[in-house]
C-alpha cells in the first residue's frame, strides 16, 4: 500500500449485464469516481453492450426473476408485464432522487470525462456495428487494449 | 476546528469545509483554491457566485443540476475544477460539501 498510500487513481469497470440495476451501478460508480477526481473507464461486454446500443438503451429492465431482493415469488416475477411494471415503478423512484435516464447518464459521463469502450468480441458475436452504438463511445477495443488502458499505479478493476 | 486561511482564523470541519459562511471572503476562497492548485479567474468566480446562490436557496447541488443550469455545462465545470469539481468548488465557495452521488 506504499503507492500513493493506496489511493485510487483510476477505476476500470467492466459491465457484462444489461439489467437496469447493474447498468446503474456501473454508471454511478464511474460518475462518482470522476466526481472525486478519479479517472474512470467502462468496458461494455456481452449483454452490457445493450446499455450503449441506441435502440436498446432506453428499454432496459430490472430483473424480477432470480432476484431475491424483489421479494416476489419467482413464478409471479415471470408473469407477462411484470418486468415492465417493476421497471416503471423503479424509474419513478429514480426520478424522485434526481437520477438521470440511461441516455442522459451516458451524456453526463462523457461530459465528465468517463471513457466508454465497446468489447470487440461481443460486438462481433451480436453482429452489432459501430453505427448501432451510442455516438460518443470512444472505440471498439479488445480485452488486451482495455488492460493497456488500465496501466499505471492506483488502478482498480471491477466486474459487474 | 479552526484553521488559518488568508491570515484569518476560520472555522472548518475535518475536511476543510467552512462551517460558518459569514467568515467567507473572496480572499478566503482564493486561498482555498490555491491549496487545491486552482488559480481563480473571473469565470471561476461566476461559478462560485452561482453555487453560493443555489445554496442560499436551499437547492441540493449535483453534477446533473449543474448540467441543466444556464450558467455552465458539465464539461466546463470539469475544466475549471479538474480534481472533483463539485467538492472543490463548494469548498472554495465556503458552502457544505454536497452529499450527492450523481
Amino acid at each position: 500500500m506504499s503507492e500513493y498510500n493506496g489511493e485510487i487513481k483510476k477505476m476500470m469497470i467492466i459491465l457484462s449485464k444489461a439489467t437496469l440495476e447493474n447498468v446503474y451501478a456501473a454508471f454511478v460508480l464511474a460518475n462518482g469516481a470522476r466526481m472525486e477526481g478519479i479517472e474512470a473507464e467502462i468496458f461494455f461486454t456481452f449483454f452490457g453492450l445493450e446499455a450503449i446500443h441506441k435502440k436498446k438503451l432506453e428499454h432496459l429492465h430490472i430483473a424480477t426473476v432470480g432476484n431475491p431482493a424483489m421479494h416476489m415469488p419467482t413464478m409471479l416475477g415471470g408473469l407477462p408485464g411484470m418486468e415492465s411494471l417493476a421497471t416503471m415503478m423503479m424509474k419513478k423512484e429514480m426520478e424522485k432522487i434526481d437520477m438521470p435516464d440511461v441516455h442522459e447518464f451516458l451524456d453526463i459521463m462523457v461530459a465528465s470525462g468517463v471513457k466508454l469502450w465497446a468489447c470487440k468480441l461481443a460486438m462481433d458475436m451480436f453482429h452489432y456495428e459501430k453505427e448501432d452504438m451510442y455516438d460518443e463511445i470512444n472505440d471498439i477495443i479488445t480485452v488486451g487494449d482495455f488492460y493497456k488502458q488500465g496501466a499505471g499505479i492506483g488502478t482498480h478493476m471491477l466486474f459487474i | 476546528m479552526e484553521k488559518e486561511i488568508a491570515g484569518k482564523m476560520i472555522s472548518v470541519n475535518n475536511e476543510g469545509y467552512l462551517t460558518n459562511f459569514s467568515q467567507w471572503t473572496k480572499e478566503v476562497g482564493e486561498a482555498i483554491a490555491l491549496e487545491n492548485h486552482i488559480i481563480m479567474t473571473p469565470r471561476h468566480w461566476e461559478v462560485i457566485a452561482y453555487l453560493q446562490n443555489e445554496h442560499k436557496n436551499n437547492v441540493a447541488l449535483s453534477i446533473r443540476k449543474i448540467g441543466k443550469s444556464d450558467v455552465l455545462d458539465i464539461k466546463e465545470f470539469y475544466a475549471l475544477f479538474p480534481q472533483g469539481p463539485l467538492k472543490t468548488s463548494t469548498k472554495i465557495a465556503g458552502i457544505p460539501k454536497p452529499a450527492s452521488c450523481i
